[in-house]
């Protein structure tokens, strides 16, 4: 079990939040190929190591949020 | 204290483990092995006991040497490979090996024992946890304590002390355990509870073993200390399995501990100093200690002798000529007799719970063990678990983790005196795993899985050079024990057979749990009743006096359809398709959700989120919608309304309702930040009847008559039963129809009201038959996440005038865009009572390929035939197919989804001809949620905790500024505030009384209630005064008004579960 430091309400327990997944995947603001829309879509980064993603303090202040978290020990930073 | 074991009456001590018991009572033989049934006793004296594992009362497997005696406790061996249901036997699912049966198992006594425990859990918070009470522990605690910490010890044994309970170590002049307990513990301490698992950021789950059941200890720390002690191991030599062979450290706590000491002469066999200070104990408990092998003086035990019960008798003792080579005969094989070997093979350090926290080990070659390399994050060891070994020396360590855990100073900490009683210089243990022995008795590796040398060579032999792969394959460290004492002999063997260093090897990953945990510990109160949160509406006791049968929708309970008496479901649902289409029948549709939409945005918002427009919808106007995903597919639908310029009603699917929510706030606050808008559900606030019929307006003329005039897909606030209410004029089943909302609390007034006026109660599934007659789709039964609107047939409802709105582009992929995708059909079976299989699969000809899926089947009365909804491609209206499901194959027709009234001429009803039945005015009377909950929650009531409602309050969500004034404000979120009271409201303020209901729990044990289920610290320190968070498994407001005294707001609909979670938590204080 996590813990997150939500922004508002400070550190709370992981079941307390909905993952969000990858930080920064903005909505495609121009005309898309079919293949820069299939990737906004359905792609996605793996990264072994840091990663910035969005997570939602649904049980709590409802608010989305953005850190960085390694993916393979579990410690999480502040999104910059 | 007395008590049995496989039936035999025995007497125990007070203090004694079960195992201790067993032994005071000369029982040596206490099981068979799993796999090859050989006679095995006690071993240990601790969790790492691979052998003596018994049943005890509901609990199918526990280790002996952890179960505390109680008077009266009935214990059983376990042979064989476990219970078995004799229900599956006789169904011959299981086959029985009558060579692995217990016939105590048989007994239909003994069979599935009911299980009385009451388990549950809790959440604590501390800076410090300290893991382990004995003297690393202990001296952690204090000093952590000491520099202002708060800090929690946790520790399996009913006393403090860990080793010092099992030796005869004296600290300051004093027995070891006097000094333990004679510490000022500045820290809350759990004993009996054991860690079982250490993970992500401090936290730690424990066991506490409670009379009345276990309780699952949460644990939030900032910094963890684990003082776990270390293992003593043994070491594979033949017949090392008997009983007789023990851990010599285990040997000494009997002695030491329980004054237990049944052996007349013992044999130590010392590869570690330990063996000596074991020896010197037994033969101060009165046992001789005959002989002691020592291999770094050369001498080697190289098998044992049984007697005719298999139980040890002596002991084969060799010298060792130097190193040891395969076959070799040895010099001077002895045998000594003995009733006790008592083996020394060195000291693992109790790693476990720092693996669980990828800690990284190393191999010491002096100490030949695993032991922590450096600090894992917010994780460190101090004393025997990290190779510290030594009274004294663990003490110091302790001091030094837990200052450094508390980032203080401590001050007046001092290391007692301690006597040294060792007589020679201290040695490295004996790099030594395995002996060749001249028996052909076989040599284990681990006693809990039967895992021998032989099985191990096997696995080396084929190849095998991982540690992971060989324990896979021989099972070795996968029993009950979790290798606790047979995983450094596995690794020590291998290293010996692949002739590498045992650092080399490595070991396998540790897991939790670090002990057996029972599934009832787990489940805790979520058991019964309280598995799952259960949601009811306003009307939920009404539906149950009418005899309703539900079925979940989420976590509703809905009325599935209101069987009179002796009808079948058929025949009630016929009824009530009937009643709908011919008169005037009802629903509960308060479950649908229900979100209000404010913001000069609100319009420009809803038009990027569903595929038509909003923006121009007309004040009062209400317009079907379905949203998307970014993929394109159906996500949800529903109707919204729009309340005034700035304001919108979303209604949303049933079992979607949060997810929506979810959904809309990610797209605003993620994407579009700069629309101004903003979402509260009212979804509990409001209770909603659907009257529908030709007939309806009789029952809207008496309960709602301002809004008689109301058009269709039209809305007006009206008053209902003289309440403020809201009315829609919107339609599901085609028929006239009118959604009639009041405030939660009105709820159930206005069901009786409209069924007193003529309507029949209807439940689901008349809804759903109704729908798929006029062919519309049900998010989730036609849709499945790879349908788009188009694929129902609802290219209409997807703008193309619009720039964009979510899922617009995905439509424009070659793969939604291609014209042989699935879409909606409808199908008549050929034979008019065939009703086919929903799921079942669509072909053109037999052995085909199949083109679609049966979405929805039923009967309709309207129809006076059976027919379908399916998901087809390649089908036009007039095709042939075949269902196939089962084994049976159905043919059918495909047809129009359309099947009912295709015109829309049924939805303006009849007429109000006669005259109606008189308004009614009288205010009804009103029900709080938790109203049915009154008397017991005052029987419940003690002097430690007392449990009521506030019924009624009202209550406001508002948005923007902190709103100040009069009343409770509670902030939820950034811009987001709860005020409560009688205030007047303001303009903007969305009025959500009848969303929540507020209990009042408040005594001193108000806290002790709350901790069993809610996951935030509680303590003043750190709880900011309230909080959104959860209790037991549902959102609340968690608000602390005094101390001592709680608020908890919860949802309407959860009102129920959450009622009677908190009595079981008071009952189980
Ligand atoms: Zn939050």
């Amino acid at each position: 079990m996590m813990s997150l430091d939500c922004p508002h309400c400070g550190p709370r327990d992981e079941n307390e939040f909905h993952y969000g997944g990858q930080a920064g995947v903005a909505y495609p603001a121009h005309e898309t190929t079919d293949e820069e829309w299939a990737a906004y879509v359905f792609l996605r980064d793996n990264p072994k190591g840091w990663f910035r993603e969005r997570w939602f303090h649904v049980h709590g202040c409802r608010t989305w949020f953005t850190v960085e978290r390694h993916t393979v020990t579990h410690e999480i930073r502040k999104a910059p | 204290m007395r008590f049995t074991f496989d039936g035999r009456p025995m007497r125990g001590e007070p203090g004694d483990t079960l195992a201790a018991a067993l032994l005071r009572n000369g029982v040596r033989v206490v099981g068979r092995s799993v796999a090859l049934g050989r006679p095995r006793g006690i071993f240990t004296a601790g969790p790492e006991e691979p052998n003596a594992l018994v049943r005890v009362g509901a609990d199918p497997m526990l280790a002996a040497t952890t179960v505390e005696l109680h008077d009266g406790l009935e214990a059983w061996s376990l042979r064989g490979k476990g219970r078995v249901n004799l229900d599956a036997v006789a169904l011959g699912a299981v086959d029985l090996d009558p060579a692995n049966l217990d016939p105590a198992n048989l007994d239909p006594a003994n069979l599935d024992p009911v299980d009385e425990r009451r388990c549950d859990k809790g959440y604590l918070h501390c800076d410090v946890l300290v893991v382990g009470g004995g003297p690393a522990g202990l001296a952690a605690t204090v000093a952590a304590g000491r520099s202002g910490a708060r800090v929690i010890l946790v520790d399996e044994q009913p006393r403090l002390g860990g080793d010092l309970l099992n030796s005869r170590v004296r600290l300051d002049g004093a027995p070891g355990p006097d000094w333990a307990a004679g510490l000022d513990l500045p820290a809350r301490v759990l004993t009996t509870t054991t860690a079982v698992g250490c993970y992500d950021h401090g936290y730690v789950v424990a066991v506490e073993r409670r009379a009345r059941g276990e309780r699952l200890w949460h644990i939030r720390a900032r910094r963890v200390v684990l003082a776990t002690g270390a293992h003593e191991r043994s070491l594979a030599f033949p017949g090392n399995d008997r009983p007789g062979v023990m851990l010599a450290s285990a040997a000494r706590a009997y002695a030491n501990r329980y004054g237990v000491a049944p052996w007349r002469r013992a044999v130590v066999f010392a590869c570690a100093d330990s063996g000596y200070e074991a020896a010197r104990d037994l033969e101060a408990a009165g046992v001789a200690v005959v002989a002691i092998a020592d291999p770094r003086d050369g001498q080697v035990v190289t098998g044992t002798t049984g007697d005719a019960d298999g139980v040890l008798d002596g002991v084969l003792i060799a010298e060792r000529p130097g190193k040891e080579r395969p076959g070799e005969a040895r010099a001077g094989v002895r045998r000594v007799e003995a009733e006790l070997l008592a083996v020394a093979g060195g000291w693992n350090p109790a790693v476990h719970l720092f693996g669980q926290a990828r800690g990284r080990l190393r191999f010491d070659e002096e100490l030949q063990a695993f032991v922590p390399d450096g600090p894992a994050p917010g994780v460190r060891c101090a004393g025997a678990c990290r190779g510290v070994y030594g009274t004294r020396e663990a003490i110091a360590d302790g001091y030094a983790a837990g200052t450094e855990a508390a980032g203080g100073s401590a001050h007046g900490l001092r290391v007692p005196s301690c006597e040294d009683r060792r007589q020679r210089p201290h040695r490295p243990p004996a790099a030594l795993w395995l002996v060749e022995g001249d028996s052909d008795e076989p040599a284990f590796a681990d006693l809990h899985r039967d895992v021998t040398v032989a099985d191990l060579a096997r696995a080396t032999g084929t190849g095998m050079r991982s540690v992971e792969h060989v324990k896979r394959y021989t099972t070795a460290g996968t029993g009950a024990d979790q290798g606790k004492t047979s995983s450094a002999v596995v690794v020590g063997v291998m290293s010996a057979l692949l002739g590498t260093a045992p650092g080399q090897v490595g070991t396998t990953t540790f897991r939790p749990p670090y002990v057996p945990v029972s599934f009832a510990a787990f489940a805790g109160r979520d058991r019964g009743e309280l598995s799952d949160p259960v949601r009811t509406t306003a009307m939920h006791d009404a539906h149950v006096a009418r005899g309703a049968v539900f079925e979940n929708v989420g976590q509703w309970k809905r009325p599935r359809y209101f069987p009179l008496d002796g009808e079948s479901m058929a025949q009630a649902v016929w009824r009530e398709c009937v009643a709908a289409r011919t008169a005037v029948a009802a629903m509960d549709a308060s479950t649908l959700g229900k979100i209000d939409i404010r913001g000069a945005d609100a319009g420009a918002f809803l038009d990027r989120i569903y595929t038509n427009v909003y923006s121009t919808l007309p004040v009062g106007a209400c317009r079907y919608g379905v949203m998307c995903g970014a993929d394109g597919m159906v996500f949800d639908d529903g109707t919204t309304t729009r309340l005034a310029a700035d304001r919108f009603l979303m209604t949303t699917t049933t079992g979607n309702a949060a997810a929506v929510l979810d959904r809309l706030e990610e797209w605003h606050q993620t994407e579009w930040p700069e629309l101004d808008v903003s979402f509260t559900s009212v979804t509990d606030h409001w209770a909603t009847v659907v009257v529908a019929g030709p007939h309806a307006r009789r029952v809207i003329a008496a309960v709602a008559p301002e809004a008689l005039g109301l058009a269709f897909m039209r809305y007006t606030d009206a008053a209902v039963l003289g309440v403020p209410g809201r009315v829609f004029r919107i339609s599901f089943s085609g028929e006239l129809a009118y959604e009639v909302n009041v405030p939660w609390p009105y709820g159930r007034a206005l069901w009786e009201a409209v069924l007193e006026l003529g309507a029949v109660p209807y439940g689901t599934e008349t809804m759903h038959v109704l729908r798929a007659e006029k062919g519309f789709a049900i998010v989730g039964q036609e849709t499945d996440g790879t349908v788009t609107p188009q694929d129902l047939g609802m290219a209409w409802i997807v703008s193309r005038r619009k720039p964009d709105f979510v899922g617009k582009r995905s439509h424009a992929r070659p793969d939604t865009a291609r014209d042989d995708r699935k879409r909606l059909v409808g199908l008549l079976p050929d034979d008019p009572e065939t009703l086919v299989d929903e799921g079942a699969q669509l072909v053109g000809s037999p052995g085909g390929p199949m083109l679609g899926h049966v979405t929805s089947s039923y009967r309709s009365a309207a129809l006076g035939r059976t027919f379908a909804l399916a998901l087809a491609a390649r089908v036009v209206p007039g095709d042939r197919l075949t269902a196939v499901s089962g084994g049976t194959a159905s043919p059918v027709t495909v047809v129009a989804p359309v099947f009912y009234d295709p015109g829309n001429e049924r939805r303006e009803g009849e007429p109000l001809t006669d005259a109606p039945p008189p308004p009614r005015v009288a205010v009804p009377r009103r029900e709080s949620p938790a109203a049915p909950f009154a008397a017991r929650f005052a029987a419940a009531g003690t002097d430690a905790v007392r449990l009521r409602e506030l019924p009624f309050e009202p209550m406001w969500e508002v948005r923007g500024a902190d709103p100040g004034g009069e009343g409770t404000v509670l902030r939820l979120g950034p811009s987001w505030w709860l005020v409560c009271g009688n205030v007047s409201p303001r303009a903007h303020w969305v009025d959500v009384s009848g969303q929540r209901t507020i209990l009042e729990l408040s005594g001193p044990a108000a806290e002790d209630v709350l901790v069993t289920g809610c996951p935030v610290d509680l303590h003043p320190s750190a709880f900011p005064g309230h909080a959104q968070t959860l209790l037991g498994r549902t959102s609340v407001v968690l608000e602390r008004r005094a101390p001592g005294v709680h608020r908890i707001y919860v949802r309407s609909s959860f009102t129920r579960y959450l009622a009677e979670w908190l009595l079981d938590a008071m009952e189980a204080l």
